[in-house]
C-alpha cells in the first residue's frame, strides 16, 4: 500500500474536488423553492407517499418550478407525515401531520402565495424572527444531534447532499493518516459499541488490526430486531452514507479488504437506499479500487438476513453470512481474531459506525466532551409506549430518565400516571419510578438491572400489567431462541409456562421462587447473549413489582386490568344512557344487549373481551368498566 | 507437542498438555465432569449441553470445561454451590423434555444420563418443572436401530459421528428453538436418506435417542 506521502495527489485534494463538483451541482437548487417529504418507513406508514403524490400533482397542475425531494426521518414519529418547505425569503419550516389536503393547501397558500400556513407548522429549521425553532422546544433543547443531525433534512438517495455537508471528509482525512493512528483516535475517543453491550470500539479494532491473517473483514450489523427499536432503520433510511463512511474508515483502520452490511430483509427500504448509496459511492471513487487515490481498496456488499433475532448476535451473524444456520457459537475466539471464514473480522453496529466519521472529523476530545466520562457521546433512543411524543431522539449520555420521558418525550400520554420504563427491549429491564433520576449510560443501566441494549425505550403507565409485559417479552425471546443450548431452549420455555399460568390466574405461590431461580440460572448458564439477557425483564419486574405478581397469584386479580383471563367487562347501569347504542353495534360477539329497561348489559358467556365496547362508549358516559378479579355474576 | 503442565483439579495435581480442553484433561485423569455434547476431536466444541461447568480460581463465574483450554498452574473445582446449582438445573431442564422410561430403554445400563444422576446424586424424576415431553414419531426405518427424538438430548454426537467417523453425513440439526431436532435432509426416514447402517451414530449417542434393535430385544 502506498503511503500518503508518496502519492501524487493527496486523498484530501481529490476529496475537495469531489465536494466542489457536488456543490456546483447543488447551487441552482438552493435558490429554488424546495419541498422535502419524509418518506422513511415510519413516514410511509403514516401516509407520506400520498402526501408526496399530492405535492407533486399540485405542483405540476399549477406549473410551478418547485423541486420535491424525498428525505428520511426527523425522528418525531407522532407528527408523521412530516414535510419541510424551503422557500427563498423564509426560513425553512417543518410541518407535521401533513395529509393530502394540507399538502394541497401548502402549495396553494405558501408556494403560490406567501402565507406559510404557520398554523400547521411545527418549527423552523433555522433561527428567525417569526417562528420558534426546534431548539425552542424541550425536545430540541435537551437533544444533541450528532448521528441523527442530517436525518430528515438531506436526500438519502443523493450523495451530493452528503458531500455538501462535509460527508466523506473524515474518510479523506483517515486515508491520509496511518491506519494505526486512526485506531488510536477511535480508542482515545472512548467510543463504546452501540449494539448494546458497550464494548470499547477502539479496542475491538486494535485486536483485529493486530490479529494475524489476511484477508480481514468488516461487517456492519444492521440486524435490528428488538420489538420497538427502529433507530438503525431510521439511520439507514435517512443517511446511509454516514454508515458507509464509518465502515470504510473501520476497514482502512483494521486493514480489511472486503465488507458486508448485514441488514434484516424486513427493512426493504433500508436495503434499497443502501444499495443506491453503494452505487453512488462506487461511481465517485469512494468505494472499490484505490479509494480517493490512496491505494486503499475495499468493496462492500449488502447481505439480507432472513428474520432471525439471534442473528444480531455476532457469531450467529457470521454463521448466517457464511451460509450456515444462524446459530451462535462459543466465544472466544472472538470475531476480531477469528470471524468470517475464520479471518479477523470487525463487527460494529450501525450507530457505532455512524459516530466514526464525526470522531475523525472533530477529534476524540470533542467526542469525550459529550456525555459521561466512561460512556462518552450521545445515545439514540426509540421512545415508544405511553409517552406523548414518540419517536427517535438523541441525547447526551448521562441524561436522566426523567428528562428523557417528561421533557424530551413530553410526559405520559393522556396525562396518566407513570409506572415504569422498559429499556433495552427483550434483553433489558423494567425500571420503576424510583429510577427516574438515574443518569443513563452503559454502566448505570447495567447496575440498575436493565441494559442499554439497542436503545428501545418503552414507557409504561398504570394500564400496563408488569407480569404481562414480562410474559410478552419472554415469549418473544423464547420464540427467537435458536434452540442450541439447554438453558435458553428449555429454561425460557419453562419460565414462559410459569408466566403464562400467572397471567391466566393459574399461578401458585411457589411459582415465584422457581421463576426467580430459573431466571438466574438461565442468565448464568446460557451460551450466548440472547439467553444471558432473556431473563432480564422477568428479573427486573420481579424485583421492582413483585406485589403485582403476588396479587395475580393470591387474589386472582390483575391490578392493571390487562390480563384478559382475570377481568370481566361490565356496564355500570347508573352511567349507561338508554339513548345510545354504540356498544351494542361495536360488539363482534353479540354479547352486549339491551335490557328491557333500555340499559345495556353484557352476556359474560359470549364476551370475548375485545375491548370494543369500552372504546366506543362515549367519553361523557364512560359506562363500560373492566373489573378484576373477574366476576361472572356482574351484568348477567 | 508442548511439554505437559501441572494443574490442580479438586485439590489433586494432574498433568495435562497446555491448550488441551480442560474437560478431557480431567476425564483422562479419572476426574468425572458431567458432559453430553463434548467431542474430543472437535476444535470448536458446540458447548450446547451446558453440563460441564467448573469453577476456575480467578474467574468470577463457572465456565464450561469443554471450551476452556488448560493453562499452567490453573486451579479448578468441579464442585461448588454455583456449579452444582447450574448442573442440577441444566440436567433437570433436559429431563423435563425427555421421555424417561428407563425400564423400557435399551440403553438403560450404559446411559450417560443415568451416570450423571449417579455421579452427582441427582434425581431422574423432575418435580418442580413442567413436563415438556413432545410425542414425536419414532423412526425405525433403518431396521438395525431406532431413532426416538423424544429421548434425544440434542447433543449432536450422532451427527458428528455420521459425518466424521462414518463419512456419510446424513444427520444434522433442523428447525429452531423448542422444535430443534436431529433429522435427515427434509426430515425423511433415515433409511431413505442414504444411511449405510454402520451404527456409528448409535454408538455415539449418550442417551436413548438412538438404540440398536438387538439391545431392545435382548
Amino acid at each position: 500500500m502506498k503511503t500518503a506521502a508518496t502519492l501524487e495527489v493527496a486523498p484530501d485534494q481529490i476529496y475537495r474536488d469531489l465536494q466542489h463538483a457536488a456543490r456546483q451541482r447543488l447551487t441552482g437548487e438552493k435558490e429554488e423553492p424546495l419541498v422535502m417529504v419524509g418518506t422513511a418507513t415510519c413516514g410511509r406508514a403514516a401516509g407520506a407517499l400520498d402526501t408526496l403524490a399530492a405535492f407533486k400533482e399540485e405542483i405540476v397542475r399549477r406549473h410551478l418550478s418547485v423541486r420535491v425531494r424525498e428525505v428520511g426521518c426527523l425522528g418525531d414519529c407522532y407528527l408523521e407525515p412530516m414535510v419541510i418547505i424551503q422557500k427563498p425569503g423564509y426560513p425553512p419550516f417543518i410541518y407535521g401531520e401533513v395529509d393530502e389536503g394540507k399538502a394541497r393547501r401548502l402549495v396553494a397558500d405558501f408556494l403560490v402565495n406567501d402565507d406559510p400556513c404557520l398554523e400547521f407548522a411545527m418549527a423552523a429549521l433555522e433561527p428567525n424572527d417569526i417562528f420558534p425553532t426546534l431548539a425552542d422546544y424541550p425536545r430540541g433543547f435537551y437533544e444533541q444531534r450528532v448521528i441523527t443531525e442530517l436525518c430528515g433534512i438531506i436526500d438519502p438517495t443523493e450523495i451530493d447532499q452528503y458531500l455538501d455537508h462535509e460527508g466523506y471528509a473524515a474518510l479523506a482525512r483517515a486515508l491520509s493518516m496511518d491506519p494505526g493512528e486512526v485506531v488510536a483516535q477511535v480508542k482515545e475517543s472512548k467510543l463504546r459499541g452501540r449494539g448494546g453491550a458497550g464494548f470499547p470500539t477502539g479496542l475491538k479494532w486494535e485486536t483485529c488490526r493486530k490479529a494475524p491473517g489476511t484477508p480481514k473483514y468488516v461487517i456492519c450489523n444492521a440486524d435490528e430486531g428488538d420489538p420497538g427499536a427502529f433507530m438503525d432503520r431510521a439511520l439507514l433510511e435517512s443517511n446511509p452514507h454516514q454508515v458507509l463512511e464509518g465502515l470504510l474508515i473501520a476497514a482502512y483502520a483494521v486493514g480489511a479488504s472486503q465488507g458486508y452490511i448485514y441488514v434484516r430483509a424486513e427493512y426493504p427500504l433500508a436495503v434499497e437506499r443502501l444499495k443506491t448509496a453503494l452505487d453512488q459511492a462506487r461511481q465517485r471513487g469512494l468505494l472499490g479500487e484505490n479509494i480517493l487515490g490512496s491505494g486503499f481498496s475495499l468493496d462492500l456488499a449488502v447481505f439480507q438476513g432472513s428474520g432471525a433475532f439471534v442473528c444480531g448476535e455476532e457469531t450467529a451473524l457470521i454463521a448466517s453470512l457464511e451460509g450456515r444456520p444462524g446459530i451462535p457459537s462459543h466465544r472466544p475466539p472472538f470475531p476480531a481474531v477469528s470471524g468470517l471464514y475464520g479471518q479477523p473480522t470487525v463487527i460494529n453496529n450501525v450507530k457505532t459506525l455512524s459516530y466514526v466519521p464525526h470522531i475523525l472529523r472533530q477529534g476524540p476530545d470533542w467526542f469525550r466532551g459529550i456525555g459521561t466520562t466512561d460512556s462518552p457521546g450521545t445515545a439514540v433512543f426509540a421512545l415508544a409506549g405511553k409517552v406523548a411524543n414518540t419517536g427517535m431522539v438523541e441525547v447526551p449520555m448521562g441524561t436522566t430518565l426523567r428528562r428523557l420521558v417528561f421533557d424530551v418525550g413530553g410526559g405520559i400520554k393522556d396525562g396518566k400516571e407513570f409506572k415504569a420504563v422498559l429499556i433495552g427491549g427483550p434483553s433489558g429491564g423494567c425500571l420503576p419510578e424510583t429510577a427516574l433520576d438515574l443518569a443513563i449510560d452503559f454502566d448505570s443501566l447495567q447496575q440498575a438491572g436493565a441494559m442499554m441494549g439497542s436503545g428501545g425505550l418503552v414507557v409504561l403507565d398504570a394500564d400496563d400489567c408488569m407480569v404481562e409485559i414480562a410474559r410478552f417479552f419472554l415469549e418473544f425471546t423464547q420464540k427467537e431462541s435458536c434452540g442450541k443450548c439447554t438453558f435458553c431452549r428449555l429454561g425460557t420455555k419453562q419460565m414462559l409456562e410459569i408466566l403464562t399460568d400467572i397471567t391466566k390466574g393459574r399461578g401458585k405461590p411457589e411459582d415465584l421462587t422457581l421463576l426467580w431461580e430459573l431466571a438466574g440460572d438461565v442468565k448464568a448458564g446460557s451460551l450466548c447473549g440472547l439467553g444471558k439477557t432473556a431473563p432480564n425483564p422477568v428479573l427486573s419486574t420481579l424485583r421492582h413489582f413483585r406485589h403485582e405478581y403476588e396479587v395475580h397469584i393470591d387474589e386472582g386479580r390483575c391490578p392493571a386490568r390487562m390480563c384478559q383471563d382475570l377481568i370481566t367487562y361490565y356496564i355500570v347501569p347508573q352511567k349507561c344512557t338508554k339513548l345510545c347504542n354504540v356498544c351494542v353495534g361495536s360488539c363482534p360477539a353479540e354479547a352486549v344487549y339491551t335490557r328491557p329497561d333500555g340499559i345495556k348489559a353484557i352476556n359474560q358467556e359470549l364476551c370475548i373481551k375485545c375491548n370494543n365496547c369500552l372504546v366506543t362508549c362515549p367519553p361523557e358516559h364512560q359506562a363500560v368498566v373492566k373489573i378484576s378479579p373477574p366476576s361472572p355474576a356482574e351484568g348477567a | 507437542m508442548a511439554a505437559k503442565v501441572k494443574i490442580t483439579i479438586d485439590g489433586r495435581e494432574i498433568e495435562a498438555s497446555p491448550g488441551d480442553r480442560l474437560l478431557w484433561a480431567a476425564l483422562d485423569s479419572g476426574i468425572y465432569i458431567p458432559h453430553l455434547c463434548g467431542i474430543r476431536e472437535e476444535n470448536h466444541p458446540p458447548a450446547s449441553c451446558r453440563l460441564c461447568f467448573v469453577e476456575i480460581a480467578g474467574m468470577p463465574n463457572p465456565v464450561t470445561s469443554c471450551t476452556q483450554p488448560v493453562t499452567a498452574g490453573m486451579v479448578v473445582y468441579t464442585r461448588s454451590s454455583q456449579v452444582d446449582r447450574l448442573v442440577r438445573r441444566g440436567f433437570q431442564l433436559l429431563l423435563s423434555a425427555y421421555h424417561l422410561r428407563c425400564g423400557e430403554c435399551p440403553k438403560n445400563h450404559t446411559c450417560e444420563i443415568r451416570r450423571i444422576a449417579k455421579e452427582r446424586g441427582l434425581k431422574l424424576r423432575v418435580k418442580d418443572l413442567r413436563p415438556l415431553d413432545r410425542d414425536l414419531p419414532v423412526d425405525a426405518s433403518a431396521g438395525d436401530f431406532v431413532y426416538d427424538p423424544n429421548r434425544c438430548v440434542l447433543c449432536g454426537q450422532c451427527a458428528w459421528a455420521c459425518r466424521h467417523r462414518a463419512g456419510v453425513g446424513i444427520l444434522g440439526f433442523v428447525r429452531r428453538g423448542m422444535e430443534r431436532r436431529i433429522a435427515t435432509f427434509g426430515e425423511a426416514p433415515i433409511l431413505a436418506s442414504g444411511c449405510t447402517r454402520c451404527g456409528e451414530c448409535v454408538k455415539a449417542c449418550p442417551a436413548g435417542g438412538l438404540t440398536f434393535q438387538k439391545e431392545a430385544s435382548g
